[in-house]
């Protein structure tokens, strides 16, 4: 066989099901959204942007991204810092900590569901401790926040993960005698943690918001588990399009929309935490 | 140690001790923090599990135990419960699928890309990356269109399609890696012993690596069994487990959706206990 043509031998399947699963859907899913009956148009956006729904799930989604990603943030990098300065025990520990990486956002809302419930393990528990005398429903379509607090619970329960993940594996490329210098200057060890582990961070930093901020805009699942309806969300909304409202048209413009703020966050984050010019290999 | 310590100044020893203490107080604080940290993260998936073997009157009991009562009402339930089986055996049909193409379209991929340079490498690798910053379960809303003209809609196999396309990118990144990790001056060893390139990677290459590819297999396989959004948009009579919980949500009682949470979470858990010692390398090298 000629050496030359092989490696596009072995890259054409893998190519070829990229060009028909990802890149024709992706210029489809444009078309029928600007299209309805074969005209071009902008009749979709105008009905998508003109439904009550809309800005509600537009704001539900934004801003739960805002609280969660931070939150998580922070979280996966306490733990990671947690977890590079373990000895005995880090494997289990990892290991434990990455549990919810196996777990579908369907299940982990219908976790969440089984804690927050009206008779519920949390009622349950506020009751043996004498705090609560009978259940209380705290799902309900009235309480917004508390639907906001649930799905932002059962988000970060089950979705820091990937970002301790990420974040864990670029502490390990990280050299060890940065921080001993560092150590032997005498900087304490949140001096340390702040001038010499997050600049040098910064490359996983940057992918596990990425991905993170990505995924917290497709939240779907969890949010159907926890709230129903009663809390819109870009993808909720989608999905009520495309098979309730019967509007292939409008559901693809939501999708646009969500593909629209995924790619401005990605642009942000690659504009925020760019690598310096000077430290670039 | 404690020889020397009488040797020193009774300052140093005061010091020496204090320093001891203090260590002593901080594993201490770090070993409570670690232990409220992995029970935030079992503790809801042991309720759940709880929910899932009491009784069903147990389960919208008011106040709950903590503790099962290991009863398999609730478990037999839902596996008698009309379409669940059906449903299972989908799940389980469409991850395996996903699981075989995406390592066999994704690995030969991964060896082009570690063993080879060629004009258009940097392209490829670019959109591979790319499928990376799209939300691609809404990819599935256009296919669900395009099925329905190639006969695709509502089959096993149309979704298993969609599922390989959020798995074979990470398995094209992690074989390249993988066989990165081989050195070439082991194949061309084997070469210049007579063997072809295909014996010398199916002899010399493929035991080095085989760990590897299955646990990014069994990676691929957890993607699917998971996936939600999908499964519901493209299944209607052919649903998966996901899609099944998912449509029912509205109409069904609590104990079917705990079950149903719990048969879920059991095989990704058990399966990613397989693959543990390959998690990290593998996140690590997919996301770099």
């Amino acid at each position: 066989m000629p050496s030359r043509a092989l490696p596009y031998l072995l890259l054409a399947p893998a190519a070829l099901f990229l060009a028909a699963f990802f890149v024709y859907p992706a210029v489809q899913v444009a078309l029928i959204a600007f299209t309805r009956g074969d005209e071009p148009t902008l009749a979709n956006f105008a009905r998508m942007a003109g439904h009550w729904k809309f800005d509600a799930a537009l704001w539900n989604t934004i801003l739960l991204a805002a609280v969660v990603v931070p939150l998580q943030l922070a979280l996966a990098l306490f733990m990671g810092q947690i977890v590079t300065r373990m000895g005995r025990g880090r494997d289990l520990v990892l290991y434990v900590f990455t549990i919810p990486l196996g777990i579908s956002d369907l299940a982990a809302g219908i976790i969440w569901l089984a804690i927050l419930e009206q008779n519920g393990f949390l009622n349950s528990f506020l009751y043996h401790l004498g705090l609560l005398e009978s259940p209380v429903a705290r799902l309900s379509y009235q309480n917004t926040l508390g639907l906001f607090v649930a799905v932002a619970l059962a988000e970060i329960w089950r979705a820091t993960a990937i970002m301790l993940v990420i974040l864990v594996a670029g502490m390990g490329l990280i050299p060890k005698e940065y921080d001993e210098a560092a150590q032997v200057f005498g900087a304490s060890p949140w001096q340390r943690f702040v001038k010499v582990t997050l600049p040098l961070l910064r490359p996983s930093l940057q992918t596990a918001l990425i991905l993170r901020t990505i995924l917290a805009f497709e939240v779907f699942a969890v949010v159907a588990a926890l709230a129903g309806t009663s809390m819109p969300m870009l993808m909720g909304e989608t999905y009520a399009w495309e098979f309730q409202l019967q509007d292939r048209g409008v559901a693809a413009s939501y999708a646009l929309v969500i593909l629209g703020i995924s790619i401005a966050s990605t642009l942000v984050f690659l504009w925020w935490l760019r690598s310096p010019k000077e430290a670039r290999a | 140690m404690t020889a020397t310590r009488p040797l020193r100044a009774p300052v140093a020893s005061y010091d020496t001790t204090r320093a001891l203490e203090l260590a002593t107080a901080r594993r201490w604080l770090t070993a409570a923090v670690v232990t409220i940290l992995c029970l935030w993260v079992l503790v809801p998936i042991w309720l759940v599990l709880v929910n899932a073997l009491s009784t069903p009157a147990e389960v919208s009991g008011w106040p709950k135990s903590f503790l099962p009562s290991f009863a398999t009402d609730s478990l037999a339930f839902f596996i008698g419960f009309r379409g669940v089986a059906d449903a299972l055996l989908n799940s389980v049909t469409v991850a395996a699928i996903t699981m075989v193409l995406s390592i066999a379209i994704g690995a030969p991929a991964g060896y082009a890309l570690a063993r080879f340079d060629f004009a258009g490498k940097n392209a490829f690798r670019i959109l591979v990356l790319m499928t990376r910053a799209f939300p691609l379960p809404l990819l599935a809303l256009p296919l669900a269109v395009a099925y329905i003209q190639v006969g695709l809609d509502d089959t096993i196999l149309g979704l298993a399609f969609v599922h390989t396309m959020l798995a074979m990118p990470f398995a094209v990144l992690i074989t390249a890696s993988l066989f990165m990790g081989v050195p070439v001056e082991l194949e061309e060893a084997a070469w210049t012993l007579g063997c072809t390139r295909l014996q010398a990677f199916v002899k010399v290459v493929l035991p080095l690596v085989s760990p590897g590819i299955a646990a990014s297999a069994v990676f691929a396989f957890v993607v699917s069994w998971n996936e939600v959004f999908a499964a519901a948009v493209l299944t209607i009579e052919n649903r998966t487990l996901t899609a099944f919980l998912l449509q029912s949500l509205n109409v069904s009682p609590l104990h079917l959706k705990f079950a149903g949470a719990a048969v879920l979470v059991l095989p990704a858990l058990l399966f990613l206990f397989a693959v543990r010692k390959y998690l990290f390398a593998m996140w690590g090298i997919a996301n770099r």
